[in-house]
């Protein structure tokens, strides 16, 4: 069990962790989200007493971390996996910090095997990739075989079976009744890994709960509206009557409308009224993803100016956006009529399809893209 | 908590695994003890043309030692890397996660690099005296006279203490880069400049290493060095109060600051 109160943490006049308040509890997966710069990873080091907290406090089981008896034994680290002396070899840099517990060296080629690193052991750490090293991290969080561990971003750089092998991981901890502690950017990642989200953003503390709670309370919830797609007319008059109606409405590229601020019902009349008819009427509820960049947009610390994502949770009023590139098309699946349930976390399938081939391949080829920019 | 024979086991498995012990130590040893070796010969060959007063203050224990200067380089490198490199690569943050008394770790490194220096030291002392007294033939001295144990076993001591105040000055500086940038002038030139000149020589002899290396003399005065106000021990002394200061120092800062 992790506990902070009020943890704070100022650098100058800069506030990097401000008041954060949260429970970290054994027997589950616990998603540390925020943008980058939001104070994940002082959040951590605060944790791990490596930093010292500007006020408040962090505790684990109760006691700070300096003053855990054998600390290794409770607690398991990857804060950064190139922290290692690159001319060092990678058993012997396990060695090392085994027999600061008095761990036996037999654990060292245990825990090598568990993260399959046991044919590259003798081999120097600077040679390692990414990958590897991440691997080499996690190998040493597991060493103490401890109740509470923390992984800072541990999916970065590892490959497709790299980030099954840590999800799994991850839940097959937790069930064992450990504190597991995760902090990622990788939302389609959390959704399937972590049973409960803490998310910040720019250090304050803006979402504790459950994941599914957390996509429940913050999808965007918007309808998808599609006109006869021969009625050209038609759709500009729907899209004008509902932006009168107070609706705020963007286009998808192939003509379909996206509203927000109007329930189902009102649409359905408006488009009545307006003598328009709909091929299409749905409620969409966001994804894990979606849910997190609303609620993270203001308090994110750098944000690019052409962001093409931002577009879409800032709906402008009735334009016509030149939506060209096919990033839209996997999280909107065409011509389908169901309300895409929330992706599943606790590894349930992605979504109710119509046409599950087609949703499966999009799904992977969300994570290959968000895998592609953490290289 | 990590018991401290724990932490002692864990650093010499860090410090054995790492290539820059070795080289750095080998380098200490073979640069003093060639050194010395060299400038044994050339005291040796060109006796007769020093002048009167160092013919008779000639000191063939310190002659043996003249190369030091060059070697404690290679040790003051050695004693940074082996903090320093903590920092560079971000180790110091999986170490102190690992020991989270910072008390501990930072003794438990300490005592370990620094009995490895001794060791190193002992050994290049004494390789460096009988080399250099075989070298000066007529001129040389017996290791069982009046004082010459001391100074043998003192350059030994001298050495662990220069990589001791190096691992100090490190973790105050917490950088590789600007502890060498800071340390190899001082003690190449700053120190060395300052103990020539007559005018600065007062303050120069209360430096590290020009106090510590008294411990290395047994004739006073020898070579030019002029009469200190200290006896050998009363120097090493001195040194030990600079050791102490920068070990202290990098305690608490180890201690107050974020890793």
């Amino acid at each position: 069990m992790i506990e902070a109160v009020g943890l704070t943490k100022r650098y100058g006049a800069k506030t990097a962790v401000d008041q954060l308040s949260f429970q970290v509890r054994p027997g589950h997966v616990t998603g540390f989200l925020g943008p980058n710069g939001s104070g994940k990873s002082t959040t951590m080091r605060m944790i791990l007493g490596l930093d010292r907290p500007t006020s408040g406090s962090v505790t684990i089981n109760g006691l700070p971390f300096r003053q855990l008896p054998n600390a290794q034994r409770h607690v398991g680290a990857l804060l950064d996996a190139k922290a290692v002396h690159g001319g060092r070899r990678a058993r012997r840099h396990l060695l090392s910090l085994a027999q600061l517990s008095g761990i036996p060296e037999k654990r060292v080629d245990e825990v090598l095997a568990v993260v399959g690193l046991q044919d590259v052991s003798r081999q120097r750490t600077k040679g390692f990739s990414l990958g590897m090293g991440q691997r080499l991290g996690i190998a040493a969080a597991l060493l103490g075989d401890p109740q509470v561990l923390l992984f800072d971003e541990p999916v970065n750089g590892l490959d497709p079976e790299g980030i099954l092998w840590v999800r799994t991981l991850m839940r097959r901890l937790a069930a064992e009744g450990r504190t597991v502690f995760v902090s990622s950017h990788l939302m389609s990642e959390m959704a399937l890994t972590a049973d409960h989200l803490i998310v910040i953003g720019r250090g304050r503390l803006l979402a504790d709960m459950g994941t599914q709670e957390f996509i429940a309370h913050n999808s965007a919830g918007f309808a998808r509206v599609r006109a006869a797609d021969n009625d050209h007319a038609g759709r500009d008059a729907l899209g004008e009557a509902l932006t009168k109606a107070g609706g705020r409405v963007l286009q998808e590229p192939e003509g379909t409308l996206r509203v927000t601020g109007l329930d189902l019902p009102r649409i359905s009349d408006l488009a009545h009224e307006a003598g328009v008819r709909l091929w299409e009427l749905s409620p969409h509820r966001a994804s894990l993803e979606e849910a997190y960049m609303r609620m993270t947009q203001a308090d994110v610390e750098y944000t690019s100016t052409e962001d093409p994502r931002a577009e879409l949770w800032e709906p402008e009023p009735l334009t016509v956006p030149a939506w060209e590139d096919g990033l839209q098309a996997p999280e909107v699946p065409r011509g389908a009529f169901f309300a895409p349930p929330p992706p599943g976390a606790g590894g349930q399938p992605f979504l109710m399809p119509s046409n599950p081939g087609e949703l499966a391949g999009t799904d992977r080829t969300t994570t290959e893209d968000t895998r592609e920019e953490t290289r | 908590m990590s018991s401290f024979p724990a932490v002692l086991r864990s650093e010499w498995t860090k410090i054995r695994t790492v290539a820059s012990t070795t080289w750095t130590l080998v380098a200490a040893l073979v640069v003093t003890v060639g050194v010395s070796a060299g400038l044994c010969a050339v005291f040796n060959a060109t006796f007769n043309d020093m002048p009167k007063e160092q013919q008779v203050t000639f000191d063939p224990t310190l002659a043996s030692f003249a190369g030091m200067t060059l070697g404690q380089l290679a040790m003051i490198v050695f004693g940074v890397l082996v903090v320093g490199t903590e920092y560079s690569s971000g180790m110091i943050r999986t170490s102190l996660a690992a020991v989270p008394r910072r008390a501990s770790f930072l003794a438990g490194k300490l005592i370990v690099a620094t009995g490895l220096a001794l060791v190193v030291g002992l050994v290049t002392s004494f390789l460096s005296f009988f080399l250099g007294q075989a070298i000066l033939g007529d001129r040389s001295i017996g290791i069982d006279e009046p004082n010459v144990l001391r100074a043998v076993v003192g350059a030994g001591l001298y050495m662990a203490m220069i990589a001791l105040f190096s691992m100090g000055v490190a973790t105050i500086l917490r950088s590789s880069m600007l502890s060498l940038g800071i340390l190899m002038p001082f003690f190449f030139l700053v120190s060395t400049i300052l103990g020539a000149v007559s005018a600065t020589r007062k303050v120069a002899q209360y430096f590290p290493d020009q106090a510590g290396s008294k411990i290395m003399q047994v004739v006073p005065g020898a070579m030019d060095s002029g009469e200190a106000p200290y006896g050998p021990w009363g120097g090493f002394g001195i040194m030990a109060l600079w050791v102490l200061a920068s070990v202290l120092g990098g305690y608490l800062v180890l201690k107050k600051r974020d890793a």
